[in-house]
C-alpha cells in the first residue's frame, strides 16, 4: 500500500501521523482515500472548484506531479508521494496607487469589460486600476496603433499621443488606426477619431509636436508609463533617458524588415536601453523602415507585446519583461529571449550617472555633426530629371544604370536603363564602357552616389548621379508610373 | 476561542528584523523553529518569487523540505514561517491569506524605508475565511527553558 508523507502544517488532521497508509492506483486516488480518512484536510488541499490548491505540490518520489501526468499520476505501492507545501504570501498589491474613488464604473462599462472582470488576475479592482491609469505612446505609426488601439479597448482611462505627421498612402499597409479616407490628415486626427469610435470612455490626449529634449520630462510627467513606438534611435535614446531620469517604464519596441524586439526598460530593478546598446549605431549603418522596409504585420506583433506589457504592468501581474529582451524572428516565427543585465556603468541608470539630464539626441547619434561638414557634392557630377529627359529626347548617348534591386526595378524604372544592382557593381563594371556617358540611379540618389564615385575610382570620365533619383524622375517626368 | 500565543526569544526577534532590513525593499522569508509554540531558531530562507519580490514571497518546496529538514537537526519542529512587508503594515494580506497553510504562526514584521518596527503574528483560521491575530511574547532572554531545551 501506498504511503503519504503528510507535512508538519497537516498533522494535526492525520492524529499527529507523518505518513498515512492509503489505497489507489493514482495519485487522485490516493489523495481521495486520504481526504475520506481524515476529513479535515479537504478544505486546505483542495479550492472550492476540487482543485488542488495552487500552494499544495504533490512530489511522487522526487516528481513533482505536475511534470507527470498530475492527479493521473500512477502510483505503484513501493512509491512515496509527499504533499511538501509552498509557503507564499505578501503585501496588498497596490502597484499603482488604488483608483480614486468615485471612479467607479458605469454598467455600460461592466458589459464592455466583463471578460476582464472575470479573470481573478484582473477582476473589478484590476479594471478600475487600467480606469485609473495615464499611458503615453510615442507616434500614432506602426507600433502606435496597435499599442493604442489594444490600450484603448482594455479600457486604460488616459492615452497620451504624441505625433506630428500626416497620413500617407504609404503607411496604410500597417499603420492600422489610420485608414484610407485619412491620407492627408493630421495622424492624431485620425488616431482620435479611431480610439474614440473603439472606446468613448478613453479619453485621448494628443501632442501634435516632435518629441525633443525641452518638452520630453514635461509630456511623460503625468504619465505611468510610457511605451515607445519611434523609428529612429536619436528620439529612442530621447525617450530612455527620459524614463530612467523620470523613474517611469518604458514598453520599449522595435521593427525592421521581418525582426522585432521588445522589452521593458528603465525600472529601478532593471536595465535600461542604454545598458545594452550604451552608443548608437554609426549613422547610416542601421537602414529605417523606409530604407529597407518592413512586413506590414510585424509591427503588429511587436505592438501588442508593448500593450501587453504595459497592462500587466498597471495590474502588477505576472513577470514583465524587465531584464529580458525578446527577439521576434516572422519569418521563421521564432521568439528568442536574451537576459539583460543593468550595467553599473551605464551613464544614464549606472551607479554613478554622466548623463542626469536630456541631451541633443541628434548630436549624440551624429545625424546632425556638431561642425556642419562642407557640401561634397560637385553639382558638375550631378544631372537632373529634366535635364536627362532633354537629353535622351535629343538622343545624345547616355547609358542609365539603375543600381536599385531587381524587386524595386519591378515597381518602376526609366525607359532603356540597364539595372545593375550596387552589390554586384564591382564585378559587372567591365559591361561598361568607360568613354562612355554614364547617368548612375536609385530610389533617390544615395545609392546611385555611391556607384558613381566607384566607377569613378575605377577610370571612368564621364559619370553623372541622377539627382533625387527615380523619385525626382517620377514626379518631373513620368507622373504614369508608380513610387514606392 | 482563547487568543493563540507564539513567544519568541530575544535572538528571534532580531533575526528577523534584520533579514527584513537587509532585503528591504524586498520581502525576505524564512522558517519559524522551535516547540510547543515557542520559537527557538530561524532558519532564512531565499525568496524565490517571480512576482516581484517588493510584493512578494515564495518559499519553493526544496526549501520547504530543508526547512523541515533543519528544524529536525534543531531537535526542534516547524512553527511556521515569517515574512517581511517592505512599506506595509504588519497585516496579513488577501494573498496571504489565499496562500496560508493551516496550524502555523505566520510572523509579519512591517518594514518602513528600511526599519524594521511593528511585528506581528497570525494564524488561519479553520475554514480559511480570515486569520486570527495571536499574541508575541518576548522571552527574557535566550536562555529561556525552552532554548535550553532545544540547544542541550
Amino acid at each position: 500500500m501506498p504511503r503519504i508523507l503528510i507535512p508538519t502544517p497537516l498533522r494535526p488532521y492525520t492524529d499527529k501521523q507523518d505518513a498515512v497508509d492509503v489505497a489507489g492506483a493514482t495519485v487522485g486516488e490516493l489523495l481521495a482515500d486520504l481526504t475520506r480518512k481524515h476529513t479535515g484536510l479537504k478544505t486546505h488541499l483542495y479550492n472550492d472548484q476540487g482543485k488542488l490548491r495552487s500552494f499544495v505540490n504533490v512530489y511522487v518520489n522526487d516528481e513533482d506531479i505536475r511534470y507527470l501526468q498530475k492527479e493521473q499520476t500512477p502510483v505503484k505501492s513501493e512509491d512515496t508521494v509527499s504533499i511538501i507545501p509552498s509557503v507564499a504570501g505578501g503585501v496588498e498589491t497596490a502597484a499603482p496607487p488604488a483608483p480614486p474613488r468615485g471612479s467607479a464604473l458605469t454598467n455600460d462599462e461592466y458589459k464592455r469589460y466583463s471578460r476582464h472582470l472575470i479573470m481573478p488576475e484582473v477582476g473589478l479592482d484590476g479594471q478600475l486600476k487600467l480606469k485609473a491609469a495615464k499611458v503615453l505612446c510615442i507616434g500614432a505609426g506602426g507600433l502606435g496603433s496597435p499599442v493604442a488601439m489594444y490600450l484603448a479597448a482594455a479600457g486604460v482611462g488616459t492615452l497620451g499621443i504624441v505625433d506630428f505627421d500626416t497620413v500617407d498612402f504609404s503607411n496604410l499597409q500597417r499603420q492600422i488606426l489610420h485608414g484610407t479616407p485619412d491620407v492627408g490628415r493630421p495622424k492624431l486626427a485620425s488616431a482620435k477619431d479611431r480610439l474614440n469610435a473603439l472606446n468613448p470612455n478613453v479619453h485621448v490626449e494628443t501632442y501634435e509636436t516632435a518629441l525633443t529634449s525641452e518638452n520630453a520630462l514635461k509630456l511623460f510627467q503625468p504619465y505611468d508609463v510610457i511605451v515607445d513606438g519611434t523609428d529612429n534611435f536619436p528620439t529612442r535614446y530621447l525617450v530612455n533617458d527620459a524614463c530612467v531620469l523620470l523613474g517611469k517604464p518604458n514598453a520599449y519596441g522595435s521593427i525592421f524588415r521581418f525582426e522585432g524586439q521588445a522589452s521593458v526598460f528603465a525600472m529601478k530593478e532593471g536595465p535600461c536601453y542604454r545598458c545594452l546598446y550604451p552608443e548608437p549605431p554609426p549613422p547610416g549603418l542601421v537602414p529605417s523602415c523606409a530604407e529597407g522596409g518592413v512586413l506590414g504585420v510585424l509591427p503588429g506583433l511587436v505592438g501588442v507585446i508593448q500593450a501587453t506589457e504595459a497592462i500587466k504592468l498597471i495590474l502588477g501581474i505576472g513577470e514583465p519583461l524587465i531584464g529580458r529582451f525578446l527577439i521576434v524572428d516572422a519569418l521563421r516565427m521564432k521568439f528568442r529571449e536574451l537576459k539583460l543585465r543593468k550595467d553599473p556603468d551605464c551613464p544614464v541608470c549606472g551607479t554613478h550617472p554622466t548623463v542626469t539630464k536630456l541631451i541633443d539626441y541628434d548630436q549624440f547619434c551624429g545625424v546632425r555633426p556638431a561642425v556642419p561638414e562642407p557640401l561634397s557634392v560637385n553639382p558638375a557630377t550631378e544631372i537632373t530629371s529634366i535635364e536627362l529627359k532633354q537629353r535622351l529626347d535629343r538622343g545624345d548617348k547616355l547609358i542609365v544604370v539603375d543600381v536599385r534591386e531587381p524587386h524595386e526595378y519591378q515597381i518602376n524604372r526609366i525607359p532603356g536603363s540597364l539595372l545593375i544592382p550596387l552589390g554586384d557593381v564591382p564585378k559587372r563594371y567591365n559591361e561598361l564602357d568607360p568613354d562612355d556617358e554614364i547617368v548612375m540611379q536609385c530610389k533617390s540618389g544615395v545609392r546611385s552616389g555611391k556607384a558613381a564615385d566607384f566607377l569613378r575610382s575605377v577610370g571612368f570620365k564621364k559619370v553623372l548621379n541622377l539627382k533625387g533619383g527615380i523619385l525626382d524622375w517620377v514626379d518631373k517626368v513620368d507622373p504614369s508610373q508608380p513610387k514606392y | 476561542m482563547t487568543e493563540r500565543a507564539l513567544t519568541i526569544t530575544p535572538a528571534v526577534d532580531e533575526s528577523i528584523r534584520r533579514h527584513g532590513r537587509e532585503t528591504y525593499p524586498h520581502e525576505c522569508c524564512g522558517a519559524l523553529v522551535g516547540r510547543d509554540d515557542r520559537v527557538a531558531d530561524v532558519v532564512p530562507l531565499p525568496n524565490t518569487t517571480e512576482e516581484g519580490p517588493r510584493r512578494r514571497f515564495l518559499v519553493r518546496p526544496a526549501d520547504y523540505r530543508e526547512a523541515e529538514r533543519k528544524a529536525g537537526e534543531l531537535g526542534g519542529e516547524l512553527l511556521g514561517f515569517y515574512h517581511s512587508h517592505p512599506d506595509h503594515p504588519a497585516r496579513p494580506s488577501q494573498y496571504d491569506l489565499d496562500h496560508a497553510w493551516p496550524n502555523f504562526a505566520y510572523i509579519i514584521v512591517a518594514v518602513a524605508q528600511g526599519a524594521a518596527t511593528d511585528m506581528t503574528v497570525w494564524f488561519l483560521k479553520e475554514d480559511r475565511s480570515s486569520f486570527d491575530e495571536g499574541r508575541l511574547n518576548h522571552a527574557e532572554n535566550s536562555h529561556s527553558h525552552t532554548a535550553q531545551a532545544l540547544h542541550r
